[in-house]
C-alpha cells in the first residue's frame, strides 16, 4: 500500500532526472573542490533544504488533520530577530537562539489556538501568515538587514563536504523518523488525525500531541529561515519564505499525505521536496523563462493528485452511499 | 411539557437560529458586529484627524476597493459551500495582463472584456470540475490554479503592460456625481451591481439555497436530492468570473497590466470574508457582511496612511488582530447555540 502510494512520485522524480540528463548530459557530475562536494545535484539538495525543512513539519501537522499556512512568516520573523541581534553587534548563536525560542513561542500560539480555542487551522494560522510579517518587518524597521558573520553564513552557505543545510535537513527528518516510528507518536499522531474526540476518549492527549506539531512546525520554520536568510547573510522580511508554506504543502500532497489527516509518509514528503525542487532546476537549465517555473509547478501539481484521487474517491463514495 | 400545538415565536426564524426574546438570531450577530467595528474605526478616524469623516472618504472607500468588494463576494460563495479558492488573486493579475496584451494588439475593448470574464470562469469550471469529479481537495486545487494563472501571466509578457485603449481610458476616469457633490467611478457602480446580483441568487434562487445547503451538510443536502455537484461547480465559476471582473476593475484602477498585481490579494478577500462573518467551515455567512469586512480593513488603510507614516506592518498586524478577534467571536457565539 505504502510502495504504491509513493510509485506515482518516485517515477516523476525519476523521469525530471531523466530529462535534466538529455538537456544536459553532465547533469550527473559531481567534483570535490576544497573538501567540499559541487554538481547539479548538490544544489538541488542545498536549495531544497530549507523546503524539505518546512515539509516535515507540515507534514506532521496535516497528519494531524491541520494546516500551518503561518511557515512562511515564522521563517521570515527568524531570519529578522536574528539579523537584528547580529547587527546591533549581538554573537550569531545567541541570535539564533532567540529566533528558534520565538519561533517555538509562535507555535505555541497556533497550537493554542487550534487545541484550546478549536479554531479551525487554516483560519487560526492566517491570523500569524497575516500578521507575522508585519511582525518581522516591524523587527527589521522595513529595512532589509544585512549583516557580515562568518558563524552565521556557515548555516545556509556552508560546507561540511555536503552543504550544512542539507544536512541540518536531513538530521531533522532522521530524527522524526526515529521518533515517529520507532515509538508510538507516530500511530498517536494519526489517530488524533482520524478523530481527535475518539483519541481522547481512549486516552490519548489529543490536545497535547496538536500543541506538540505545531510548536515542531514552527522550529522547523524557524530553522528553515535561518537558513535562508543566512544564505544570503540577510534579512527580508517582505520576501523571505514568501510561499514556502505553498511549497511545503504542495511537497506533503504530491508525497502522498493525505490533507484529510490520519496518515503520513515521510519518504513521501522527503521524494515531494525533491521533485518541487528539481523541477524549478529543470526549467533553469532547460533554458525556459524561470517565471514559467510556476505553470510547470500547476501542472505537476494536478497531475499528480489525479494520479492519485480516482481510487479513494471511488471507496469513499462506495461507503458514503452503503 | 406536552409539545403539543405551542405557536411558534412571533415573527422568529425558521432555520434553526435560535434568538432571545426580543434579541436579533445569532446568525446576524457577526455581521452586526463588522459593522459596530467599522463604524468604530471610522470613528477614531473622524475624531483624530479633521475632514475624515467626508463623504468623498467613504466614497474613496469605495473606489479604492471596487475590485476587493468584487473578490469578496465570489469567495463568500466559495466559502459558504465550505470550500477556498486561493486561485483569486493571480487571476486578476492574469485578467489585467490579457486585457492590456489584447488591447495592445488592437483588439476592441467589448471584446476584451468579453474574453477576460470568459477566461476566468472557464478556469473556475475547470477547477471546480476538478474539486467536485475527483474530489480533491478544494485548497490544492486552487493552490495549482493559483500557480498555473500567476504562471501564464509570465508567459504573457515579463513586463508591465500599459493600457492606453481609449475606452478602457474614458470608463477609469470618469465619474458619476452624487448629491452632495461626492462623486465616484464606474468601478464603484460595477462592483455594487455585482454586490445586488450575488444577493439577488443567494436569498432569492434555488441555487443560493442549495449553496447554503451544501455548507450546512453536503450529505444531507444529496441526500434530499439537490444539485450538490452542480452546485458545488457552480461557485467555482462565480469565484472565477468575479476575479476576472475584479481584475478588469484592477486594470481600470491601474491602467496596466502586471504579473505581480495582486499578489496576495486572496489573502485580503479571505480577510474580509471572516471579518465580515462568514464561518470557514461553510454554510453561514452573508454577502452584505463581506462587503463590510472590505470597508473596514479599507478604514484601516485608510487611517494608516491619514495617520502619514506609511508603515504598512501596521495594516498587516491590525487586520490580524481584527483577524483573530472575529473567530474568537464566532468561536464563542457558535458555542452558544
Amino acid at each position: 500500500m505504502t510502495k504504491n502510494r509513493l510509485l506515482w512520485p518516485a517515477l516523476a522524480l525519476v523521469a525530471l532526472l531523466l530529462v535534466n540528463v538529455v538537456v544536459t548530459p553532465s547533469f550527473f557530475a559531481l567534483r570535490m573542490q576544497d573538501g567540499a562536494l559541487f554538481g547539479s545535484l548538490v544544489d538541488i539538495l542545498r536549495n531544497g533544504a530549507p523546503t524539505l525543512l518546512i515539509a516535515l513539519g507540515m507534514t506532521l501537522v496535516i497528519a494531524t488533520r491541520g494546516i500551518d499556512l503561518s511557515v512562511g512568516a515564522v521563517a521570515a520573523i527568524a531570519g529578522a530577530v536574528t539579523c537584528t541581534h547580529i547587527a546591533s553587534g549581538g554573537n550569531a548563536w545567541v541570535g539564533m537562539g532567540l529566533a528558534l525560542v520565538l519561533c517555538a513561542v509562535l507555535g505555541l500560539w497556533n497550537g493554542f489556538l487550534v487545541s484550546v480555542l478549536g479554531i479551525q487551522p487554516i483560519i487560526a494560522t492566517l491570523v500569524l501568515m497575516t500578521a507575522g510579517r508585519g511582525i518581522a518587518m516591524l523587527i527589521t524597521e522595513g529595512q532589509i538587514i544585512t549583516v557580515n558573520s562568518d558563524s552565521y553564513r556557515q548555516v545556509g552557505a556552508g560546507f561540511v563536504v555536503l552543504p550544512i543545510a542539507i544536512l541540518i535537513s536531513l538530521a531533522v527528518l532522521g530524527l522524526v523518523a526515529l521518533t515517529t516510528r520507532k515509538t508510538a507518536l507516530g500511530m498517536l499522531i494519526e489517530s488524533v488525525g482520524v478523530n481527535p474526540e475518539a483519541s481522547r476518549l481512549a486516552g490519548v492527549r489529543a490536545r497535547t500531541i496538536i500543541w506538540t506539531v505545531y510548536v515542531f512546525a514552527a522550529l522547523c520554520a524557524g530553522i528553515a529561515g535561518l537558513m535562508i536568510s543566512s544564505n544570503v547573510s540577510a534579512a527580508d522580511a517582505n520576501s523571505a519564505g514568501l510561499w514556502i508554506e505553498m511549497d511545503a504543502i504542495l511537497a506533503v500532497v504530491i508525497g502522498g499525505t493525505s490533507l484529510a489527516g490520519g496518515r503520513y509518509s515521510l519518504t513521501g514528503t522527503l521524494l515531494g521536496a525533491l521533485i518541487i525542487q528539481t523541477l524549478t532546476t529543470t526549467v533553469y537549465t532547460a533554458g525556459i523563462a524561470p517565471e514559467i517555473t510556476l505553470v510547470f509547478k500547476a501542472v505537476v501539481v494536478i497531475a499528480v493528485c489525479l494520479l492519485q484521487a480516482p481510487v479513494r474517491i471511488r471507496v469513499r463514495r462506495g461507503v458514503a452511499l452503503r | 411539557m406536552t409539545a403539543t400545538t405551542t405557536a411558534p415565536p412571533v415573527g422568529g426564524p425558521t432555520t434553526g437560529t435560535t434568538r432571545k426574546p426580543g434579541g436579533v438570531p445569532t446568525r446576524f450577530l457577526p455581521v452586526i458586529a463588522t459593522f459596530v467595528v467599522f463604524v468604530a474605526t471610522f470613528g477614531v478616524g473622524s475624531v483624530r484627524y479633521e475632514g475624515f469623516a467626508s463623504g468623498q472618504v467613504v466614497a474613496n472607500l469605495f473606489i479604492d476597493n471596487a475590485f476587493l468588494i468584487v473578490l469578496a463576494v465570489g469567495m463568500t460563495f466559495v466559502i459558504l459551500t465550505g470550500g477556498i479558492d486561493l486561485s483569486v488573486g493571480s487571476v486578476v493579475a492574469l485578467s489585467t495582463m490579457i486585457a492590456a496584451a489584447m488591447l495592445r494588439s488592437g483588439w476592441p475593448a467589448w471584446l476584451t472584456v468579453l474574453a477576460v470574464l470568459a477566461a476566468g470562469s472557464v478556469l473556475g469550471l475547470a477547477m471546480g470540475w476538478v474539486i467536485h469529479r475527483f474530489g480533491v481537495q478544494p485548497f490544492i486545487v486552487t493552490l495549482a490554479g493559483m500557480f498555473l494563472a500567476r504562471g501564464l501571466c509570465f508567459v504573457i509578457s515579463v513586463e508591465s503592460v500599459s493600457i492606453k485603449d481609449a475606452t478602457f481610458r474614458d470608463l477609469a476616469t470618469g465619474t458619476v456625481e452624487l448629491p452632495g457633490g461626492v462623486t465616484i467611478t464606474y468601478g464603484v457602480v460595477i462592483a455594487l451591481a455585482a454586490v445586488l446580483a450575488a444577493v439577488y441568487v443567494l436569498h432569492l434562487t434555488r441555487f443560493g439555497r442549495t449553496v447554503y445547503a451544501v455548507g450546512g451538510s453536503e450529505s444531507s443536502a444529496r441526500l434530499m436530492g439537490l444539485a450538490t455537484g452542480r452546485v458545488k461547480i457552480g461557485v467555482y465559476v462565480i469565484s472565477g468570473f468575479c476575479s476576472a471582473l475584479a481584475g478588469l476593475l484592477f486594470s481600470l484602477y491601474m491602467l496596466s497590466g502586471y504579473s505581480l498585481h495582486a499578489v496576495g490579494m486572496e489573502l485580503d478577500a479571505i480577510a474580509a470574508v471572516v471579518v465580515g462573518g462568514s464561518l470557514l467551515s461553510g454554510g453561514v455567512g452573508f454577502v452584505i457582511g463581506s462587503v463590510v469586512g472590505v470597508l473596514v480593513l479599507g478604514t484601516i488603510q485608510t487611517l494608516i496612511s491619514f495617520e502619514g507614516t506609511l508603515s504598512s506592518w501596521w495594516t498587516k498586524i491590525v487586520i490580524g488582530a481584527l483577524l483573530l478577534a472575529f473567530i474568537v467571536l464566532q468561536r464563542v457565539i457558535v458555542r452558544r447555540t
